[in-house]
């Protein structure tokens, strides 16, 4: 396990390593993405209540529940930066922080269209959405912050302490459903009890979850592999690869 | 296929609008999540490797290198 850790540690291996899980991953990923939305799009049947555009929930579910799960793993990896000084945990939550804002950005923006046909509305400040807006600015917030600094071992310490700050937000979206009087529809998928959503759209929905975790996965090992390639441009590896002229 | 034609499948009975800009919208952040780092990696790699040629190039063989 030890010996794990300190490989993670290796800016070279990680390197490597991502670029041999990417050469699989990421069309697996992208057909998995396609795969789904056609699924989902196409072959299942209308909701009796909505109609047509909740196929919506084929996108708007999996970024919202990655986004939230990607900013868990960014504050982990913050606190990973702040307590061991594990310059990959650093280099991870900076990689997470774009990617976390692109997924929330998707899940409001479809949110919004979804809620136009449904809610007569495009926008309304209820808890879940303004808490969702909240995770935005926390992700924008910790990109804006890094590049705020100079001193990039102070950005690093800066942009932990704000994640793990954060975390806050995350139950309050969680339960704002439950918390909160809401037009946005209690959670369908429950892990205890049953769930409230018909098998036949289950199945595509959980399948599109699972695309988008292996899309934010590509998406954080894509961004590692810069940020890696950047604090290590003085090293002999990484003029090595350049003078290759190849990216792995 | 749950819609009888293309046209159906377009229109989604009025809905189509919505949920097919809900799904290009959606395609182009995937895309741009994907493409963004891949470029920013291969135009590192390419300034890399330019300025160590320039470094090369601009030390002649057998002279000393001062840091």
């Amino acid at each position: 396990m030890w010996t794990l850790f300190h490989k993670f540690g290796s800016p070279p291996w990680l390197y490597r390593l991502s670029g041999s899980i990417l050469r699989w991953l990421l069309p697996i990923t992208l057909l998995a993405l396609i795969g789904g939305a056609i699924w989902g799009l196409l072959f299942t049947a209308p909701d009796f209540r909505q109609g047509n555009s909740y196929r919506i929930i084929y996108i708007h579910v999996p970024a919202a529940v990655v986004a939230l799960a990607g900013y868990y793993v960014m504050a982990i990896a913050g606190a990973v930066s702040l307590i061991w000084r594990m310059k990959m945990a650093d280099i991870a939550m900076r990689a997470c922080a774009p990617i976390g804002a692109a997924l929330t950005f998707v899940a409001l923006v479809t949110g919004s269209i979804w809620g136009k046909p449904t809610w007569g509305t495009w926008w309304v400040w209820d808890a879940r959405i303004t808490s969702m807006l909240i995770l935005l600015f926390l992700y924008l917030g910790v990109v804006a912050l890094y590049e705020a600094y100079e001193n990039k071992a102070l950005a690093a310490k800066a942009c932990a302490i704000l994640s793990l700050v954060g975390t806050v937000n995350i139950p309050i979206i969680y339960k704002s459903v439950d918390w909160w009087y809401s037009l946005h529809q209690p959670a369908s998928i429950k892990f205890t009890g049953g769930s409230t959503i018909d098998p036949s759209m289950l199945y595509p929905l959980l399948f599109m979850i699972t695309a988008f975790y292996c899309l934010f996965t590509c998406a954080l090992l894509l961004n590692m592999r810069v940020e890696i390639l950047q604090r290590e441009q003085r090293t002999a590896w990484v003029k090595a690869l350049a003078n290759k002229g190849a990216a792995g | 296929m749950y819609f009888d034609s293309l046209a159906a499948a377009l229109q989604m009975d009025g809905h189509g609008a919505f949920v097919w800009s809900a799904y290009f919208i959606t395609i182009g952040v995937v895309a741009l999540m994907v493409y963004a780092p891949r470029r920013r990696e291969q135009r590192f790699l390419r300034q890399l490797e330019g300025q160590i040629r320039r470094s090369e190039g601009g030390n002649p063989p057998g002279a000393s290198k001062e840091v």
